[in-house]
């Protein structure tokens, strides 16, 4: 076996690690700025998931499962939930969804509008896909890297990690939904006199959203998945568990909290699978 | 069909009988006022129009240019009027440019080159507030596939338009329902399009586009997804509509009794350029080349044609001071059996047989006594398809005559059977 010739040696490594430095020197106030933001967003979503009362959070499941899909559904999806606590796990599991909220709450923020922008210039459109296809093969723990450089150890750069992992689906599925919209409903549009914002109010996105509830719930998934790597870099909740149940072998820990985040991601899952299948619109 | 036609409200009627009369018709395009005028346009599909545009002056042809520089040409250099109130139609087959033609219209498509006048306004200069309300106020659409928005109601779809133009909910909604009702969908008002048949959709595609009150509707082969029968009742609606309400209207089909049928004139197009434009009857009896010869071949023309366009000269003629020697002396010359007799102001009196004659020439009677009145008379804006079942039976010729009687010509049974074919 014949080595690589060692004078063709390059790394790009290197190069990112400086522009992230330079960042961070030229635009400290911004990201402080941001943290801020973020963390009280954060903890404020987590004090009002507290403060709810257990029941109440268990007969909102029961009655969104009831609603989106059907009877038995909400009582098991409120009999699951209730397990958690039986777990012991609750306060956790909160935190748990917070950082899970807010981080699609961010996603949603910055995927929509980017994935209308792309929908509409297509040379947008070759930029972004290429950077999305890279966003998704990476591993996702790379993203703890600049996460921890730009804001430490704690919650925030672990919204950070996952808003980056989980934004994918969301603007990709935008996009698609909009580009579907059939070409004679947007020109209908068009041929009454509507500006493209109306038609993108009133036709694109109605017609869309089937798509980007997809979309919304693809990205949920996906955050909730990051929540455990996001916690090696300190997102206390669900995710901590199972890591220090791994690194301390032991294995009740781990499996009660990973047992927990799964109830948590059916029916996170399955509720919006059914809103989402709600808005669909029927053939024509 | 015929039976049919009897039912139509009076507008139809009147129409079919006093305007498509050709001089009449003449003297009412150009009495009405020029709408639409389109001057040289052309549209090409591509990334460089400007070099294809020099390619097409200089003669090239759309298959060349086409392989040269893989862009289309859509329209090519197309000039025509459309009068106010006027049923244009266009026809052509598929690719041949008639919806790029019609989008340019309402600029969906924007012209590569050439002008468009509407109401004496250049629509190509308009910038995007001057075109936002030309298409609220002056023109709407409908569309082949409908174009139906499929998470509104069949309401909600109608109001679209009025919503658009800032109309107040209460106000739009009302101005929705009229116009559903005029196109008999009362009751379907909640309903989602994909409740309703095709011919149903269509009819929410027309209260649709009739909801902004329009001076000029864009229909592209509105009627092409429906089935014939639906079909034709939609185009005999079509027409009660545009009797009742005036409009100018655009009309896209590659078919052509659908074409001749509601046009008032028709534009054929080929490979994106108009080949020829002209009344039905004109494109029918005086096609201007082959390819128009070929594509009018399968129309049914007793259906377009009338007396009129199918009467001869009549060979033989003779006056009641004229006798029955006379008569016989024009028969034989012709070689005819029987002939029409006229009085000094070519009034028509009777017509006489050869039978008839050689008897009364025998027994020395008059040419009056002799003269045979059951003979079928029609006018001659008459349509072919009503002189069929006349012409099956009758005896003699039919004679074509105006409102004092008068002898204009004559029909005979292998003309209207030939019509036929
Ligand atoms: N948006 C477009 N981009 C590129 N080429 C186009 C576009 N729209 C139409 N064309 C081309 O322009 C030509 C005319 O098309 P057009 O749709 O006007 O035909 P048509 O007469 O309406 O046919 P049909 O009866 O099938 O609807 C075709 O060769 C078509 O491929
Ligand atoms: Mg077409």
């Amino acid at each position: 076996m014949q080595d690589f010739p060692e004078f063709i040696s390059f790394k790009c490594g290197i190069y990112i690690e400086v522009f992230v430095k330079w960042l961070l020197d030229n635009f400290m106030g911004f990201f402080d700025v941001l943290n801020e933001g973020v963390l009280m967003f954060l903890l404020k979503a987590e004090a009002f998931l507290l403060w709810l009362p257990w029941w109440c959070l268990v007969l909102l499941v029961f009655l969104l499962g009831w609603r989106f899909r059907n009877l038995r559904a909400g009582i098991l999806y409120a009999f699951l939930l209730s397990l958690i606590g039986v777990f012991g796990l609750w306060q956790l599991t909160m935190s748990t969804l917070a950082i899970v909220l807010t981080s699609v709450v961010i996603s949603l923020l910055l995927g929509i509008p980017v994935g209308i922008l792309m929908s509409h210039h297509a040379k947008l459109e070759v930029v972004i896909k290429p950077i999305l296809d890279a966003m998704q093969t990476m591993p996702s723990f790379v993203y703890l890297i600049p996460a921890i450089m730009f804001f430490g150890l704690g919650m925030v750069p672990a919204v950070f990690a996952t808003v980056i992992y989980a934004l994918p689906p969301v603007i990709r599925l935008t996009n698609l939904g909009i580009k579907n919209v059939p070409k004679e409903m947007v020109e209908a549009s068009y041929s009454f006199g509507s500006s493209s914002w109306q038609t993108l109010l009133k036709v694109q996105l109605p017609q869309a959203l089937p798509t980007i509830m997809t979309g919304i719930n693809q990205t949920t998934m996906m955050a909730l998945s990051m929540v455990v790597v996001a916690s090696m870099i300190g997102a206390k909740g669900l995710g901590y568990e199972v890591l220090a149940g791994i690194s301390r072998i032991e294995i009740a820990r781990a499996f009660d909290a990973g047992l927990s985040i799964v109830i948590l991601a059916v029916i996170i899952d399955r509720i919006s699978q059914g809103i989402a299948d709600k808005y669909k619109i029927p053939e024509q | 069909m015929t039976e049919f036609r009897k039912e139509l409200p009076i507008s139809i009627k009147y129409r079919n009988n006093e305007c498509k009369k050709k001089d009449n018709l003449i003297e009412w395009v150009y009495r009405m006022t020029v709408k639409i005028k389109v001057e040289n346009l052309t549209k090409i599909f591509g990334r460089n129009p400007k070099a294809v545009l020099k390619k097409l002056k200089s003669g090239e042809s759309k298959e060349k240019i086409f392989r040269e520089t893989g862009n289309t040409v859509g329209v090519n250099n197309v000039s025509f009027e459309v009068s106010e109130g006027e049923f244009f139609v266009i026809m052509g087959l598929s690719g041949s440019g008639k919806s790029t033609l019609i989008r340019c219209l309402n600029l969906l498509n924007i012209p590569s080159a050439g002008q468009i006048y509407v109401d004496g306004a250049n629509i190509v200069q308009y910038n995007k507030k001057a075109l936002g309300e030309f298409r609220q106020k002056k023109v709407a659409m409908v569309f082949q596939h409908f174009g139906l928005f499929t998470h509104r109601t069949i309401i909600g779809n109608v109001e679209y338009g009025p919503e658009i133009r800032g109309i107040p909910k209460e106000e739009r909604r009302e101005i929705a329902k009229k116009n559903l009702a005029a196109v008999g969908l009362e009751g379907w008002e909640d309903k989602y399009p994909n409740e309703l048949s095709g011919g149903m959709r269509q009819r929410v595609g027309l209260a649709r586009a009739f909801a902004n009150d329009p001076d000029i509707l864009l229909m592209d082969e509105p009627f092409s997804a429906l089935d014939p029968l639906i079909r034709r009742d939609m185009q005999l609606e079509m027409l009660d509509i545009h009797a009742k309400l005036g409009k100018t209207i655009v009309f896209i089909t590659h078919d052509v009794n659908e074409a001749f049928k509601l046009g008032d004139r028709v534009a054929v197009m080929k490979d994106g350029a108009i080949e020829q434009i002209g009344t039905p009857e004109e494109i029918l009896t005086n096609p201007a080349n082959e390819y128009i010869a070929n594509f009018v071949q399968d129309v049914d023309k007793t259906k377009v044609l009338h007396a009129g366009n199918i009467m001869i000269k009549p060979g033989a003629l003779i006056s009641l001071k004229d006798g029955p020697k006379v008569a016989i002396k024009e028969m034989r010359n012709n070689g005819i059996s029987s002939v029409f007799v006229v009085d000094n102001a070519r009034k028509l009196q009777g017509i006489v047989t050869i039978d008839d004659a050689v008897k009364a020439l025998k027994e020395q009677q008059k040419l009056q006594d002799i003269l045979i009145k059951d003979y079928d008379t029609t006018t001659p804006d008459t349509y072919v398809q009503d002189l069929i079942q006349v012409a099956s039976t009758t005896k003699y010729p039919i004679a074509v005559v105006d409102e004092q009687d008068k002898l204009l010509g004559i029909i005979v049974r292998v003309s209207v059977l030939s019509a036929l074919t």
